[in-house]
């Protein structure tokens, strides 16, 4: 069959010609927005971003979740991952089960934990039996920032693991069982095969689940919203109330560049560091 | 290697620690639907018990009655529907390229596709708002699904990619001999052996834009999806109608993941390395 040679271009066309006008184009605008700083000048949003009452709260709040969350759902995403290899039976069950969170979106991510640990809760009722807590006990208020912080990272890591354990289960299935086995019949323990065959060989996989699962985490927002309302400031909800409430795209515009250069910047890390060494490579 | 008894302890711990992660997934979801369907008197009830007396469907069919939530929702269904139908129009062409042809600059759409990735994407609803505006298409379900478009389309291109690729070249080739054309070939041969992935692939653009909260937020007002609805009344909704909204998010979810279930590492798992 003659192909033409133009095909695949007339293929690929729509989709570009699509990324190019919402991805391409209103990032330069956003770029520009930031920059465009009216009588204030070239560098007057980002002067009002510095400036605003919650920029260096929700810096330092964004980068804790991003720091706790990733890391925390990185191990018990492996862990998961190990026990769903040994397993014989049931394993199809198992990882429908705890892939279903991969369908909740962060908001309803938040409202389930907010049903479970508001006032009136099944943990404060759990406690109450317990007896540690004779009455309603609020945990999620601007006076218990700690156990605000804790909520919401466990809001995450419940929702968000999941598909860190599609990407690991994934790249475990790549790993040939012959290579565990020569590791095993050269005496290693099995902590040795974990280090030594398993965690290299599945360095691909953990590039990607952390490059993917630590851009969403600065993008953290509406799970904060839903458990914590304003009393835990993020990066991602501070644009959104310059957008919506304070009605200035420019400086919401530079809160989103702030956010895409932290973006770009993890991946840059993460790709250096867990860079395949050249003779690694087939 | 060990002796039998302590291996079955050490099965006994491994199965509980399955059926504990098991639990910890389900239970939430579990406590969010009771909070749901049990309205005002289940949530304010204290202490609780582990089966509210005020169970039942007419407490989510208040919550479905207040202005706007059903207007909201079907806004939701209306935006994912487009944006299934638009990602997978958009993405799998690209993604038959990808399978099929080696090309110049297929290397570099592939960079383009994952480069998306490295990037807060629904961030860049924000300068949209502007242009929206100015071409009518702010507060409208369409405008939301074309922003989502853009989330889904990356995805749809990938997955369709590897479902063309594991579909043998030869079988194209046979029907070309008899007289297809391509386009033809297409249709009857490669179409309906990639029909069931390519429905995982159009299920999953819907989630992505059923759950997406944020650009959904900023491009709407009076035409909200229900996740910006619910959003934007967080801070005055009584607490049930929360967990009733939220459930509500989550119901079609797990229903979908469910039916996608045999396609997750096409989805997730293979494509991202």
């Amino acid at each position: 069959m003659p192909t033409s040679r133009w095909l695949p271009y007339m293929l690929i066309a729509p989709a570009s010609v699509f990324l190019a006008v919402f991805f391409a184009v209103p990032l330069v605008q956003t770029i520009v927005l930031s920059f465009d700083g009216g009588t204030a000048g070239f560098l007057g949003n980002y002067q009002r971003m510095l400036n605003d009452l919650n920029f260096n709260v929700s810096i330092r709040n964004t980068f804790m979740l991003v720091l706790t969350v990733v890391p925390l759902q990185m191990m018990l995403a492996i862990g998961m991952g190990l026990m769903l290899q040994k397993m014989q039976k049931g394993r199809e069950l198992v990882l429908w089960i705890w892939t279903i969170p991969l369908g909740v979106s962060d908001l309803a991510a938040g409202l389930v934990w907010l049903a479970i640990l508001q006032n009136t809760g099944y943990l404060n009722t759990l406690l109450f039996h317990m007896g540690v807590i004779d009455s309603p006990t609020a945990w999620l208020n601007a006076e218990t920032p700690v156990t605000l912080f804790i909520a919401v990272v466990v809001a995450e890591i419940w929702r968000s693991t999941a598909v860190v354990l599609v990407i690991i289960v994934a790249g475990l299935q790549l790993i040939p069982k012959e290579f565990g086995e020569a590791a095993e019949i050269f005496g290693a323990g099995r902590w040795q095969k974990f280090t030594r065959v398993t965690l290299p060989m599945l360095k691909p996989s953990l590039q990607s689940a952390l490059i993917l699962r630590t851009v969403l985490a600065f993008e953290v927002f509406a799970a904060v919203y839903a458990i914590g309302g304003r009393n835990i400031p993020v990066l991602v909800g501070e644009a959104y109330v310059w957008q919506r409430e304070n009605q200035n795209y420019s400086v919401a515009a530079a809160y989103a560049v702030l956010i895409m250069v932290i973006s770009l910047a993890a991946t840059a890390v993460y790709l250096r560091l867990l860079r395949e060494k050249p003779e690694a490579q087939a | 290697m060990t002796k039998p008894s302590i291996g079955s302890v050490k099965g006994w711990i491994y199965g509980s620690g399955v059926a504990v992660l098991c639990v910890w997934v389900l239970l939430p979801i579990g406590l969010i639907g009771l909070g749901a369907f049990g309205g005002r008197p289940a949530v304010y009830q204290w202490p609780k018990t582990l089966w509210p007396a005020s169970l039942s469907l007419d407490q989510l069919a208040v919550f479905l009655k207040i202005d706007g939530v059903w207007n909201a929702a079907l806004n939701s269904v209306l935006a994912a529907s487009l944006t299934m139908v638009m990602a997978l129009l958009l993405g799998a062409p690209a993604g038959y390229a990808l399978a099929r042809f080696s090309f110049k600059g297929a290397t570099l759409f592939r960079l383009m596709i994952l480069l998306t990735r490295a990037f807060p994407l629904a961030i860049l609803a924000l300068p949209l708002t502007v242009l929206f505006i100015r071409v009518g298409l702010y507060d409208t379900a369409f405008g939301v699904s074309l922003v989502h478009t853009a989330l889904a389309l990356p995805f749809a291109a990938m997955i369709t990619a590897s479902l063309f690729a594991g579909i043998p070249r030869e079988l194209e080739e046979a029907a070309w001999v008899f007289g297809c054309t391509r386009w033809q070939a297409f249709v009857k041969v490669v179409l309906p052996l990639a029909l069931p992935g390519m429905a995982a692939a159009a299920i999953f653009a819907f989630v992505i834009s059923w759950n997406e909260v944020f650009a959904a937020s900023v491009l709407t007002v009076q035409q909200r999806t229900l996740t910006a609805y619910l959003l934007t009344v967080l801070s005055e909704s009584p607490l049930h109608y929360r967990f009733a909204g939220g459930f509500i998010l989550i119901v079609p979810s797990v229903v979908f993941i469910f039916a996608v279930r045999r396609y997750l590492f096409a989805l997730w798992g293979v494509t991202s390395r």
